[in-house]
């Protein structure tokens, strides 16, 4: 991994393939996203270096959503899953290390918040948080309960996708991410005002997680295959110039 | 065709929705896991340097709180060293870990961070940076994670020589990037989303 430590500034973020803070079909777009240009600068070591969360950090039912809030011997409700893949930077090296938090609703659709008052009932045996730190080969794998879509007061009748979020750290800060993974099929991905601030079919498709039979466990659980792209960094030459950005 | 840049393309972003918190404060939002908020400390023992408290909020377009937003920030220590495993210049405080997160009080808004006051970061030519905090916000209606930074309303000379402020066109905006000392050793940095008094957010 050393060469994917290595100090080096950051390839820019494509903000053409990146939605837009203003999207007004996401109607809370519109008075949350600023109106002046962002300022651009080259990285600097406080946005190229990052927190370290140890491998010690994680308990051993961290990347079990199933049972990491059942009553002993329970287990939650819904179509079972494994969710995997890798964290790779965009010049295709592994990002080993890298912490991911997520959460979901439960197979209903319902959020364990409580701001969240969707009448789906909650599942006493699930929680809906999970968290695993990839390998050396930047793979990650947690096991959770397919999430169900929800209504949410945007449109009349708008209705999420199936969903997980994601939080990803890499090795600078300025690889923070934030994201959401789909599942492959779901009709409702076409019609979310939230999808609908990506800019591309294809962007949409690198947010959309396939049905992976390979890893399906049979008579337990099937698999979704999910890849994560964090910025890419560039070699360390050239860096000390005296004059200019 | 023959030749082909073979890069991948970051993965998109996407709001962080408004349960944010199950996934990254649990505990703060209700569900006992982990046994405590990561990021809820950033000292875990005596630290070297000035502790500070920097206090505030996030406001959208309308003037209203957000009481739904996730604020995170990155900082070197007092002697400029990040506790990171890519920081080469020396062993940074090994009582700070340079990370912090706050979900903001539930009714105002309002987060609160201890720290400590940063020193000086070297800029990739070399000319030091005054002391800065890195600043990332998500939250509902947020497409894209905002990065900023604050800067030390009682630092001017150094931010007088700041190379990325005093590249800023619109000097006039430059007081979005300032925390202004609120008494001792208390900081606040309000942090506006859209609107006339719009916080400077980077692109880095």
């Amino acid at each position: 991994m050393s060469d994917s430590t290595q100090i080096g500034g950051f390839v820019p973020r494509d903000r053409d393939w990146q939605p837009d803070a203003i999207t007004p079909p996401y109607k809370t777009s519109i008075k949350r996203s600023p109106q002046a240009a962002l300022l651009s600068f080259p990285s600097t070591l406080s946005e190229e270096t990052s927190p370290v969360f140890g491998h010690n950090l994680i308990g051993k039912l961290d990347n079990d959503l199933i049972h990491n809030y059942a009553q002993a011997g329970e287990s939650a409700i819904g179509p079972r899953i494994i969710v995997h893949g890798r964290v790779l930077d965009e010049m295709g090296r592994p990002v080993p290390g890298a912490l991911l938090e997520v959460w979901q609703a439960n197979a209903g659709g319902r959020y364990r918040h409580k701001k969240e008052s969707y009448l789906a009932a909650l599942d006493p045996n699930f929680g809906g948080c999970g968290r695993v730190i990839t390998s050396a080969d930047g793979s990650y794998e947690f096991r959770t309960i397919q999430p169900g879509p929800y209504p949410w007061p945007n449109g009349m009748n708008d209705w999420r996708p199936a969903h997980i979020h994601f939080s990803v750290f890499g090795h600078g800060f300025a690889q923070r991410l934030i994201t959401q993974m789909y599942f492959e099929g779901d009709p409702h991905i076409k019609l979310c005002p939230i999808v609908g601030a990506l800019k591309s079919a294809e962007a949409v498709d690198a947010l959309t997680a396939l049905l992976d039979m390979h890893r399906t466990v049979p008579m337990d659980s099937r698999a979704y295959k999910f890849d994560i792209v964090l910025r890419g960094r560039r070699q360390t030459s050239f860096e000390n110039r005296k004059e200019g950005l | 065709m023959t030749q082909n840049l073979s890069y991948l393309k970051e993965s998109p972003s996407q709001t962080a929705g408004p349960y944010v918190h199950i996934g990254c404060t649990p505990n703060f939002a209700g569900i006992k896991a982990y046994g405590g908020d990561l990021g809820a400390t950033m000292k875990t023992g005596a630290v070297r340097g000035q502790e500070i408290t920097l206090k505030g909020a996030v406001f959208d377009g309308t003037g209203t709180p957000l009481r739904d937003a996730m604020i995170e920030i990155w900082q070197p220590d007092a002697a400029g060293l990040f506790a990171s495993a890519n920081e080469t210049r020396g062993q940074a405080d090994p009582n700070f870990s340079g990370w912090g997160r706050s979900a903001g009080d539930p009714v105002t808004g309002e987060f609160t961070f201890e720290t400590v006051k940063p020193g000086a970061v070297p800029f990739p030519d070399g000319r030091m940076q005054a002391p800065h905090i890195t600043v990332w916000i998500v939250a509902r209606g947020i497409n894209i994670g905002l990065q900023t930074r604050v800067y030390f309303a009682d630092e001017p000379d150094a931010n007088a020589q700041d190379p990325i402020l005093i590249r800023i066109e619109h000097q006039n905006r430059i007081p979005t990037l300032l925390a202004e000392k609120t008494g001792d050793a208390q900081y606040r940095f309000d942090i506006h989303l859209q609107g006339p008094n719009e916080t400077i957010f980077f692109d880095i």
